[in-house]
């Protein structure tokens, strides 16, 4: 149980997968205009993750160790190709849901966080309880990276920034700053 | 993009008109996550223009035998075959780089940098183009990376490509090779060239006032 919280925990803050291993920065700094869009969208990649760690799961346990060099390819297939079902899925059963994800449902299979989860998931060996809560954590991980993101943004959009680094090299020095307090939280662990 | 270019403009147009990193801020992941140094960066650069030249080769050969339909995974599936041949050479020839980049060499599949150009280039225009455009863009994309690294590398530890190039009293700023650097160092080139751009523009205006020009900060009241 201490295992997986701290999975938890180290996925979700300490090595948080935009802050610290620079993943999905391109929804990091194109999607973080305004809250409510970022919220969804990190609840998007949560569900997205979590599938993705069972699908990793299963082909590392059944197919991969038939043929280790098709890895990369058989990943990506089948994260954008879980995606899509998803996407109808949702589509038919829960057109509401469909709606609140909008764009962003798609938008994720070309999204780095996702197969860098299932990389490091493999590469550490994690069975099946723990790559979804490694899912989980990275999921949360992200999630807090964009809302904190869009907040920020959202107030600097009122404020005079000088004109030089208006817009994307603004975020990059917010998201620096971010970065550096997020590594606060290395020692969080560190009794164990 | 007009029909009439030649290979050559082109070429020079990936380098610095619409260079994927500091222009069109695409490719981030890789830009900062493995430019701690200059080696890093030089290799990472290399991975990615082997994997962007070969498929945009295969693309443009092949851009009137996929359909319209299923041509997002067939991309897919050709820029991941060449991630993978990039990934298992490294492991081969330079086993102590391929273990500094780690997973981000098998990243290069989602690289938005590479399928941007598939999409929006390769698969529209004839083998010397898409080459040619190929060409620039991994080496504008090596360039950029190849400047951030030598930034963090030399603020962060002192050297440059493992050799001391500061003098023994100066006291490496560690921050610049963990990730914050990596944010900061982008901001600062990126206002740099802000900065660049616009003092050539109003030297073009010769000597007339720029509009729209540096704003004094306005102070915030809350």
């Amino acid at each position: 149980m201490n295992d997986l919280l701290f999975i938890f925990a180290s996925a979700c803050v300490i090595n948080n997968f935009t802050l610290a291993y620079f993943l999905g920065l391109c929804a990091f700094f194109g999607i973080t205009g305004r809250l409510d869009t970022a919220l969804r969208l990190g609840l998007a990649n949560i569900f997205v993750m979590s599938l993705t760690a069972v699908a990793t799961w299963l082909l590392n346990t059944f197919v991969l160790p038939h043929a280790p060099y098709l890895r990369l390819i058989t990943f990506i297939v089948v994260i954008a190709g879980s995606v899509q079902f998803v996407e109808m899925v949702i589509k038919k059963l829960s057109p509401a849901l469909f709606q609140a994800l909008g764009i962003y449902l798609p938008l994720i299979t070309t999204n780095c966080a996702i197969l860098a989860l299932a990389l490091f998931a493999t590469n550490r060996g994690y069975g099946l309880i723990q790559g979804l809560v490694y899912a989980l954590g990275a999921g949360c991980g992200l999630t807090l990276a964009l809302v904190i993101m869009a907040g920020l943004r959202e107030e600097i959009e009122l404020s005079g920034t000088p004109g030089l680094v208006r817009g994307v090299a603004m975020s990059f020095f917010v998201a620096g700053i971010l970065s550096m307090a997020f590594m606060g939280f290395a020692g969080l662990f560190h009794g164990r | 993009m007009s029909q009439t270019e030649t290979p050559a403009e082109r070429l020079v147009k990936g380098l610095w008109r619409e260079n994927p990193v500091f222009v069109m801020v695409l490719g981030l992941c890789p830009a900062m996550a493995v430019t701690n140094s200059l080696t890093n960066g030089l290799v990472m650069g290399a991975a990615t223009a082997f994997v962007l030249v070969g498929s945009s080769l295969l693309v443009s050969l092949s851009r009137k035998v996929i359909p319209d339909a299923v041509r997002v995974p067939c991309y897919i599936i050709i820029i991941a075959t060449f991630v993978t041949t990039v990934d298992y050479s490294l492991a081969a020839l330079l086993p102590a780089a391929h273990k500094q980049l780690g997973a981000f060499i098998a990243l290069i599949v989602v690289n938005c940098v590479i399928f941007a150009r598939q999409e929006a280039y390769a698969s529209k225009n004839p083998v010397g183009l898409a080459l040619a455009d190929a060409v620039g863009m991994s080496l504008g994309f090596t360039v950029s990376l190849s400047m951030i690294g030598a930034v963090r590398e030399v603020l962060g530890t002192g050297t440059l490509l493992g050799f001391r190039v500061l003098g023994a009293s100066f006291e490496p700023w560690a921050i610049m090779i963990l990730p914050p650097g990596g944010f900061l160092t982008l901001g600062a080139l990126l206002t740099g060239f802000a900065w660049f751009r616009e003092r050539r523009e109003r030297g073009a205006r010769r000597g007339g006032l720029a509009q729209g020009a540096v704003r004094p900060g306005a102070e915030v009241a809350r």
